[in-house]
């Protein structure tokens, strides 16, 4: 059979129906319980095991393994979420490859680690599913805790201080909770909608109450919610995106690689989004390689990822970047974006300079490159929005916190990717949230207050 | 070349491997089958007397346990002998015979305590042309209620007088099959001896509950919500059958009495294990019942390749190689100290040789060495117990190494002596010299 030849431009239903279905479909299925019993023999059940101190929310990941393996999964449930209440989304987006795997004894024993994700989730989906609730909160403290942002961070910290008892009070720009999980992350790695299924369950533990579509300096102030509330949870994110400063920039077919994640996760029917023909994506982190691999998935036929710099510079990991190119993405290196030609305000085509890296420094080869292109997706990472953060101390653009996740005022925290040293990682947000919760907590008992 | 030709009190066989009584060898078809994969010898699953046939229970019959993989490494059975008409079982013996001359068939029986009743079907079996016979008194379930398997087998007496009935009334020779629910093996195989047993084989299997249905509070196997006790086999009892088969081997009254070993074996190094501490061939059930026939296939040139490795011909030649070096705990050499050494190369740093040192007394692994997880064993307090070897995952990891004569044990502050010393000769034990 021959396949008509791909229209140009940027048009959607290049696919079959059943196409966008296979290329959509979860990338990593749930195991089976007899995988996943198999999978716990594997497991060494190592002392002070290395992979629970990679894991950003130190998960004892030994102990659930072993639960699982007695058929105790709702006491493997509980023990992740012990540590993580976000260990379901965390178990389907972590770069587990490059944290708790990397750590597992197994690869050096066998060179294969034991599947922690896919245990970890697992365990989780059976709880959430069956909505079991191991929490309960403690008595009603009668203190309130405003946060900001209902993303990883905020939602693990309303958790834990819900649990503490504390009545929490979420301020949210979007009109849906998630932020990331929601927004942020390739629609094949969460599907069914799962991150608002896991945010219910979350949210079961009760007292705490969202307020949508509230943006910070335009609905409210950082004054106003320290005069009405005993303690402030930062989870604002990186709401701003960099700019490539080159010629071209604006015109029409150049787009956001958050955004084009965030359409694809917020659509109802993957055929109504258009992609373009030949597809530049520029960066190398996650979000170039989840809008890469996306853009082939609806049907691009050319999707080149351009890097400025090598392979092992990429914010992206090494599994990452073989899964794009297991798709059939180019990755290009050493390409520094130069101009975006157009045609009757359209992109057509972008050029880069070839360069070099000496000590760190990029150095211009003087070779020059252009690539066909009717789409463009800039990836080149976010900032944070440091207006109305009301004089809170920041380095280098984000904000400052000491380990207990306060920042320069006493009853304000912050966590998750708008703090100096974020990682950008669901599982390092929730994190975050859950050590913010206990601090605050720990405050807010000892009697501390605004002053 | 290695030959595994074995003659086992007088029975030739191909190679050593024999099926045990057993599902696997309840008729033609099962034995026919056996022999064409290479089984050596069979032995038939146990024949009742002449009546009304077995009935068995018509719910399940097997449990087991596993790994979490899933292995079967434990089974157990209430099934009982065979439930096929007598005459239909020995027509068939005498075919299978007639077409396979080279394979051992050996019959086993079981009737009732009562000479007349043995008197009756050894000239049947006989006149099969089967190669010999053997004495079921192992069956602890169903049969033992009758008085008839493990209830024969846990009198010493009885066994002897059974023994002695079918070698009056049979030129076949006798192979008694031993019960391991006993306290001392020794008696019975005593017993088997006096009465004129050719010999013995063991051990069947043991008493045993697999385990419970946690929802149905019964255990299993369960048949219309009750269970009973039934014989335990596979791997996991290996351990218990080599220690018996030793312990009639290296007994003063046994020792040359021919053993067949039975008891877990599923490997050709399972079946090494047991003719190095005595048994002349091996017989094997659970292994069969898990995998099939084809097994046998591994067991024959794993085999060959030891023995062509260590320049044996004969299976002969290595039969009873270790039993001398089976002795009572108060012979060991207390002057034989090992000390613990992780080859660092090897080691995955699971920490398990530490949890496992640290919590069951010793305290004599370090984990942790210029602030890196790090694990070596501290030999001012490594008693040498072996726990470290046999917890780790990594084969050869860690090993045992004896100290030289000379050196000084860090643990005790004596230097190691080339001097073999042993409990009653110790000046702690009371009763020495």
């Amino acid at each position: 059979m021959v396949k008509n030849r791909p229209k140009e431009g940027v048009v959607a239903k290049r696919l079959n129906h059943r196409e966008y279905k296979d290329n959509f479909c979860d990338l990593h299925p749930p195991l089976s319980w007899q995988e996943a019993l198999n999978e716990t023999s594997n497991c060494l059940f190592c002392f002070e095991a290395p992979c629970q101190t990679a894991c950003p929310t130190n998960i004892d990941i030994a102990m659930f393994i072993r639960q699982i393996s007695t058929n105790n999964t709702l006491g493997a449930a509980k023990t992740i979420f012990d540590r993580n209440i976000f260990g379901a989304m965390c178990a389907r987006v972590c770069p587990v490859e490059i944290l708790c795997e990397q750590a597992c004894v197994r690869l050096e024993a066998v060179g294969r680690a034991v599947k922690i994700g896919a245990l970890q989730r697992f365990a989780c989906d059976i709880a959430i599913e069956e909505n079991v609730q191991f929490y309960k909160r403690e008595k009603d403290s009668g203190k309130k805790v405003a946060i900001i942002g209902a993303g990883p961070a905020g939602l693990s910290c309303a958790h834990r201080l819900a649990l503490f008892g504390h009545q929490v009070e979420i301020f949210e720009a979007k009109n849906k909770p998630g932020g990331l999980n929601e927004y942020g992350i390739a629609a094949y790695k969460t599907t069914d909608n799962f991150a608002q299924k896991e945010i219910d369950y979350i949210l079961s533990i009760g007292n705490i109450s969202i307020n949508y579509n509230q943006i910070l300096g335009r609905d409210f102030t950082l004054t106003k919610l320290k005069e009405n509330y005993d303690a402030i949870f930062l989870a604002i994110g990186l709401s701003r995106t960099n700019n490539l400063h080159i010629e071209g920039e604006e015109a029409q077919g150049v787009v956001d690689a958050i955004d084009f994640i965030a359409d694809l996760r917020q659509a109802n029917d993957f055929s109504e989004i258009p992609i373009g023909k030949d597809v530049v994506v520029i960066g190398g982190g996650m979000s170039a390689i989840d809008a890469a691999i996306q853009a082939k998935l609806l049907g691009a036929q050319n999707v080149t990822i351009c890097y400025r710099r090598g392979a092992e510079k990429m914010g992206a990991s090494e599994y990452e970047q073989n899964l794009a190119l297991s798709k059939g993405v180019i990755i290009k290196h050493y390409y520094a974006p130069r101009k975006i030609k157009t045609k009757n305000g359209k992109v057509v085509e972008v050029e880069f300079d070839i360069v070099t890296e000496k000590n760190g420094e990029l150095i211009k080869t003087g070779e020059k490159i252009s690539l066909k292109a009717d789409q463009i997706f800039k990836a080149i990472g976010q900032k944070l929005n440091t207006e109305n953060l009301s004089g809170i101390k920041l380095k280098s653009g984000r904000i400052l916190v000491d380990e207990e996740m306060r920042t320069s005022e006493k009853m304000i925290f912050a966590g998750g990717d708008c703090i100096f040293g974020g990682e950008d990682l669901t599982v390092t947000a929730a994190a975050n949230g859950r050590d913010a919760a206990i601090a605050i907590n720990k405050q807010l008992n000892a009697g501390g207050n605004n002053g | 070349m290695a030959n595994l030709r074995s003659e086992f009190i007088g029975i030739k066989s191909p190679n050593p491997f024999w099926l045990a009584s057993a599902p696997p060898t309840d008729k033609a078809y099962n034995v026919e089958r056996a022999f064409r994969a290479g089984w050596g010898g069979v032995v038939w699953k146990t024949l009742g007397e002449d009546g009304p046939p077995i009935v068995n229970v018509n719910g399940p019959r097997y449990g087991a346990i596993f790994t979490s993989e899933r292995k079967l490494i434990g089974m157990n059975n209430i099934e009982l002998i065979t439930d096929r008409p007598l005459q239909l079982n020995l027509q068939e013996i005498k075919q299978v015979k007639k077409n396979w001359p080279d394979r051992a068939v050996v019959v086993s029986l079981m009737v009732p305590c009562e000479e007349e009743a043995w008197k009756a079907i050894l000239p049947l079996v006989e006149e099969t042309g089967a190669d010999g016979i053997e004495l079921n008194f192992g069956c602890p379930h169903g049969m033992s209620e009758r008085g008839m398997g493990s209830a024969v087998g846990q009198v010493p007496e009885y066994i002897e007088m059974v023994t002695r009935w079918c070698k009056a009334n049979s030129r076949l020779p006798v192979i008694v099959k031993l019960t391991p629910n006993i306290t001392d093996i020794r008696y019975p195989a005593r017993a088997a001896k006096r009465g004129g047993a050719d010999a013995v084989s063991l051990i069947n299997t043991i008493n045993s509950i697999t385990s419970v249905d946690i929802d149905n509070f019964a255990p299993e196997p369960t048949i219309d919500g009750k269970g009973t006790h039934g014989g335990y086999c596979g791997p996991a009892v290996k351990p218990i059958a080599l220690n018996m088969v030793a312990e009639i081997a290296r007994d003063e009254q046994t020792k040359y009495l021919p053993i067949s070993a039975i008891g877990g074996i599923a490997t050709w190094r399972d079946a090494l294990e047991f003719m190095l501490l005595g048994a002349g061939n091996v017989q094997v059930c659970t292994a069969a019942m898990t995998y099939g026939f084809k097994i046998v296939e591994e067991m024959i040139t794993g085999l060959e390749n030891w023995m062509d490795k260590k320049g044996f011909k004969n299976i002969d030649e290595f039969i009873s190689k270790a039993i001398g070096n089976v002795t009572d705990w108060q012979l060991l050499n207390l002057n034989y100290v090992t000390k613990a050494r992780i080859n660092q190369d090897l080691c995955i740093s699971c920490g398990r040789c530490f949890i496992a040192c640290e919590d069951s007394s010793h305290q004599a692994i370090m984990k942790e060495k210029n602030n890196k997880r790090h694990f070596e064993i501290i030999e001012s307090e490594c008693v040498g117990c072996n726990l470290c070897v046999n917890v780790c995952p990594i084969e050869n990891c860690i090993e045992m190494v004896p100290l030289k004569a000379g050196m000084i044990d860090e643990r005790t502050g004596e230097k190691i002596s080339d001097k073999y010393a042993n409990w009653t000769t110790h000046p702690n034990n009371p009763a020495s010299g």
